[in-house]
């Protein structure tokens, strides 16, 4: 498969009042067209920054990009400018966020609002955008499109505002779509809709998708590789199957055995992480995860580990004990 | 549990209706019946889980068991006393025994008050401890729950989410309360630190012999805390049984439902799952549908569900179902 997006040393600073916040350090990856990648990790991980920076999203002041390369579609977009990114976004990159109350305006119509971007993005007349919208709430399984179109956001639903998020971002067919959190906010049986839905117009559509969630449920649902990041840093990467079964940093095993699952025996205690994540300010200089690590050596403490690959599968993991991680048997 | 478990909490038929205000005086205009009949038992030392999709009432129920809101009918007895028959003074008295967690630990603690008055705070409303025995129970309860005793002069800003949760439990430990009311104590906190909180509650419920009602919307934390589970759906309890009946052989179509729909951390169960997805959303709890509630998503409604509410009721020992055709689905 092709690369779609290749992020190369991708770093991103917020310089403030306490201290400059390093958010993302030294991020870099490839996705292919077509892949469905799941971004996994904990408040402040840099999730969201990473994927606001590729899009241009970063508030500056304080926000900075130092360092790195976006490329996308044979441009790298950090060298484009506004107006050039302008056309990037929405167009061939799309984002869906986690709150769809708050990225809904409330003043005007969910039709008026799919139009706008129509408009903005595609050489057509009202009429056929109108038109266009309507299928879109269509596709996405919002009964009565055309009338719903007329409705104000406080008329829908919290799943169904979601949906119309998402028909905003199918609206100009991107290749990439960045969702954020999206189904954080909604119930489990709503967030089971979302995913089926996704699901479903990925097989159509064939486009790329980039889920961002702290749920690894949600990912081993969907995804078909998966970045687990910590501190601003991928620390494990790889197709879904290694990660959930050949499990190879503390941090990922820490983060699964954190999550009950449904068919446990009873009685089984949850594996804890004990204490925090490190302060963005004043990071660590060896690895992120070393203070809560229970495989902590010396060495963790100094260096910094480089995120290696280890099975010729692109598994990835920025660990130096991996190997004998794996000696031991952890699933 | 057993039924020859002394039973700690009574709940019967209890209701709770918000009135919904309008017009030019403000003049009742109609009801939302958050809480609409509900009833059940809580054994001594047991912890007996709630769960439900957003407004389906079970924090009201909560809140109301503890008298927080007064019930607009219905009964609760604690331990063999009815709460409504008790005064202003003996109610505030039997309060003691009943302590609250609540779930956003950053709303549910003052900012101007020290870590010290908080969690002393019920001992000067309770006790006339003089402040030296006050100190030293605040101290030992902030070691009980794995805090640093000297962060007494602390302010709640300078803790993260995990050990504000920390000290709201603490607060809600200081009287030596039986039964604690725990409402969703986790959902706002990151995946790693949730298992850490989790972990302490069992561990105190071991220790202090407590009983707990867990809320929550997040199915396996609650299977995996709970002895027991209730499922409610707009106001009402639709099925209440143990723990592993109620995950293996459920019988109302919505617990099914709602089982499948959470994700498992998992590849190879995701894609064997068999998946039940409702359509459509929750109704408004202000205009429910006429009949059994559920009855515009359920997959296996008939004509005597639009016009008649199923009966709630033992189906099978200790498995009570409010269902006409209580049965497993095929998917």
């Amino acid at each position: 498969m092709n690369p779609i997006l290749e992020i190369k040393n991708l770093k991103t600073r917020f310089y403030t009042q306490d201290g400059v916040v390093k958010a993302v350090n030294d991020v870099s990856y490839t996705m292919s067209s077509g892949e469905i990648l799941g971004v996994v990790g904990e408040s402040g991980c840099g999730k969201s920054v990473h994927a606001l920076s590729m899009m241009q999203l970063i508030p500056d002041p304080p926000g900075k990009i130092t360092n790195g390369e976006i490329w996308f579609d044979g441009r790298d977009l950090l060298t484009l400018n506004e107006d050039q990114m302008q056309k990037v976004r929405g167009r061939d990159i799309a984002m869906i966020f986690q709150d769809p109350m708050t990225s809904l305006n409330p003043v005007f119509t969910v039709g008026f609002q799919i139009v706008e971007a129509l408009l903005l993005h595609n050489d057509m007349t009202k009429e056929e955008a109108k038109e266009r919208a309507s299928d879109l709430l269509n596709l996405v399984g919002i009964p009565g499109a055309k009338q719903r179109l007329n409705d104000y956001p406080h008329q829908f639903s919290g799943g169904m505002r979601q949906r119309a998020m998402i028909a905003m971002g199918l609206s100009c067919e991107p290749r990439l779509l960045i969702a954020d959190e999206p189904t954080t906010a909604l119930d489990v049986t709503i967030q089971a809709q979302i995913i089926d839905l996704v699901k479903k117009l990925q097989d159509e559509l064939g486009m790329a998708i980039m889920w961002i969630t702290h749920d690894l449920g949600v990912v081993a649902e969907l995804a078909h590789t998966i970045n687990v990041m910590y501190a601003g840093s991928i620390i494990e990467t790889g197709k879904i199957r290694n990660i959930y079964k050949q499990t190879r940093h503390p941090y990922t095993i820490g983060l699964l055995g954190s999550l009950p699952r449904l068919d446990d025996s009873p009685g089984t205690e949850l594996v804890s992480i004990p204490g925090l994540p490190p302060d963005l300010v004043a990071l660590p200089e060896g690895c992120p995860f070393a203070a809560r690590c229970g495989y902590r050596i010396d060495q963790c403490l100094t260096e910094k580990p480089p995120l290696v690959e280890i099975d010729g599968e692109n598994h990835s993991v920025a660990c130096w004990r991996w190997e004998e991680i794996a000696g031991m048997g952890t699933k | 549990m057993s039924k020859d478990n002394k039973i700690l909490v009574e709940v019967r038929n209890l209701k709770k209706y918000f009135p919904v205000t309008g017009g030019l005086f403000f003049n009742k205009t109609k009801e939302v019946k958050a809480v609409d009949g509900v009833s059940f038992d809580i054994y001594q030392k047991e912890t007996l889980g709630l769960v439900g999709e957003t407004g389906c009432g079970k924090t009201t129920v909560g809140r109301t068991m503890l008298h927080l809101y007064e019930p607009t009918a219905g009964d609760i007895l604690f331990d063999g006393v009815d709460l409504n028959s008790l005064g202003e003074r003996e109610l505030r008295h039997t309060r003691r025994r009943m302590q609250m967690i609540f779930q956003d630990p950053y709303a549910s603690l003052n900012p101007r008050m020290t870590v010290g008055s908080i969690v002393g705070a019920p001992l000067d409303v309770h006790t006339k401890q003089n402040r030296k025995t006050k100190q030293a129970r605040v101290q030992e309860l902030l070691d009980i729950v794995g805090l640093n005793p000297d962060f007494v002069n602390r302010y709640p800003h300078e803790f993260s989410g995990g050990q504000r949760q920390r000290i709201g439990i603490a607060r809600a430990l200081a009287l030596n309360p039986e039964f604690v009311v725990c409402d969703e104590p986790i959902s706002s906190l990151d995946v790693s630190i949730q298992a850490q909180v989790v972990n302490l509650l069992e561990e105190l419920q071991k220790r202090l012999g407590l009983t707990y009602l867990f809320i929550a919307h997040d199915l396996s934390m609650v299977r995996h805390i709970s002895d027991r589970m209730a499922v409610m759906y707009l106001g009402k309890v639709v099925e209440l049984a143990d723990r592993d009946e109620i995950f293996l052989n459920s019988l109302h179509p919505y617990t099914q439902a709602l089982m499948s729909a959470v994700p498992v951390p998992d590849p190879d169960l995701a894609e064997k799952k068999d998946r039940i997805i409702l359509d459509g959303d929750i109704p408004n709890p202000s205009n429910p549908p006429v009949g059994c509630n559920f009855n515009t998503r359920c997959p296996v409604a008939k004509e005597i569900c639009f016009t008649d509410e199923p009966e709630y009721r033992e189906e099978k020992e200790n498995h009570w179902v409010a269902c006409h055709f209580p049965q497993k689905l095929q998917s």
